[in-house]
């Protein structure tokens, strides 16, 4: 009796941490699935701004939109605790990310900002779309300085 | 017998005086800067060019914090750990005690207000090559920062490394050319190799050393192991480097690499500079960096 109690006890913990784990599995690849649709879109944004891509007002005003739309996602649901790099494969999320929900909250309000920037300029004219991007690459950059280990 | 004895003696006293001598801090006088003076609009150019926050700020140091050049920053190194030192005007714990001239010295010939050699993480190597107006600039905008009262970090270095004076020998052998590329090149690039080559710094990281750190000036940008263990810096020359100039200005610019992804490590330390420079200096960079000969 009492081994049976143990087995099942063994076995519904296993069951619970192989959920856990299959859960920020799909948890990291829905987030790096966001980060591809926001280079999706900064592709053509980028691509207007350097000159590769002609300037064409109303895509720009569109991509601006959908990456806007992109900070909005609801992030509990793609940052869940031990989906850190040190925790799970496949991703290079640091741990300093669950350690400083302060911070990262205010990184992501000022990605939120710097989208809705964009979202404004985008659509007016190549030279305020041109000057959007650097905001915009600033705030990507600040997260990913602080919280994303090395490539390689 | 006593003859050889006295003629031995001779040389090892020739030595010495060789050795006091190559070893010796260069400085520059007074007159060399005399006539000119310092614009601190300018030197907030050339402070952005020359990366001084990067390393002299507080480690994590963001926005207007990154003015604050406290010092602090611990930088790993195969001969040991440096701490870069507090450049703020605090007269005890900063440079507040300097003259320009110190600051001349300082980055063109490596030699502390004591005499003394710093060490070369503090890139002297190329700062040599900017310009004397370019510090003096510099010097009348760091007097303009907010003052920070942190003392200094002592480095980490064993021995023989810790003997300062063997660094005048290092300074001897390693200085390096005035130009590293010496071909005439269109204004726009030649601007860029300025930058790149002196100020910019950039050859310190993406250059490989040889085993006493003097940099190999034959494979010039062609990428180095990172100092700090993990990953490479990339070889940033024609032979590697794919990024069209439109593409490296974007990058210098908002950090986005051409698939979008962010500039990581210490090259987002570096963008973040880049950033504030007049776009004219960044596409000069770009131009630079497809004129330098390719290292495959």
């Amino acid at each position: 009796m009492k081994a049976i109690t143990k087995f099942t006890l063994a076995l519904t913990l296993a069951a619970g941490v192989g959920s856990a784990a299959y859960a920020n599995e799909a948890a990291i690849k829905a987030r790096q699935g966001q980060m591809e649709l926001y280079a999706h879109y900064l592709g053509l944004l980028g691509g207007m701004a350097k000159g590769a891509v002609p300037y064409d007002a109303d895509k720009a005003g569109a991509a601006a939109a959908s990456l806007a739309s992109l900070t909005k996602l609801d992030s509990s649901r793609l940052w869940p605790e031990g989906s850190d790099d040190m925790s799970a494969e496949g991703t290079r999320a640091l741990p300093a990310i669950w350690d400083n929900p302060d911070d990262v909250m205010k990184k992501a309000m000022a990605l939120g900002e710097a989208a809705a920037g964009m979202e404004m300029a985008a659509g007016q004219s190549l030279e305020s779309l041109q000057g959007a991007m650097g905001p915009l690459g600033g705030a990507c950059g600040a997260c990913h300085k602080a919280y994303r280990a090395p490539d390689s | 017998m006593y003859r050889a004895a006295r003629y031995f003696v001779f040389l090892i006293i020739l030595a010495g005086a060789v050795f006091w001598w190559i070893t010796a801090p260069k400085r520059v006088s007074e007159t060399d800067i005399a006539g000119l003076t310092g614009d601190a609009v300018r030197g907030e150019t050339v402070f952005w060019a020359g990366g001084c926050a990067a390393c002299h700020s507080a480690p994590g140091a963001e926005g207007d914090a990154r003015l604050v050049l406290s010092g602090g920053r611990g930088f790993a190194s195969d001969f040991g750990t440096f701490h870069a030192p507090n450049i703020s005007p605090d007269p005890t714990h900063g440079i507040g005690g300097w003259q320009a001239v110190d600051l001349v010295n300082a980055m063109r010939h490596g030699t502390a207000p004591d005499g003394s050699h710093y060490y070369p993480a503090f890139p002297y190597t190329s700062y040599a090559r900017a310009d004397l107006q370019d510090m003096v600039d510099l010097w009348a905008f760091l007097q303009t920062l907010p003052a920070s009262d942190l003392p200094d970090t002592a480095h980490e270095v064993g021995f023989p490394f810790s003997i300062r004076r063997l660094l005048g020998g290092w300074k001897f052998l390693f200085s390096g050319p005035d130009q590293v590329v010496t071909a005439d090149l269109p204004p726009e690039a030649a601007r860029g190799r300025a930058l790149v080559e002196g100020l910019g710094h950039c050859g310190e990281c993406h250059s490989p050393r040889n085993a006493l750190g003097g940099i190999d000036y034959a494979r010039w940008l062609g990428g180095a192991p990172n100092p700090a263990g993990r990953g490479t810096i990339p070889n940033i020359t024609p032979g590697k480097l794919t990024w069209s100039e439109p593409d490296l200005v974007e990058y210098f610019t908002s950090g986005f690499t051409p698939d979008y992804d962010s500039a990581g490590g210490e090259m987002a330390e570096v963008v973040q500079n880049l950033a504030k420079l007049p776009v004219e200096d960044r596409r000069a960079i770009a131009a630079y960096l497809k004129a330098v000969p390719a290292v495959e």
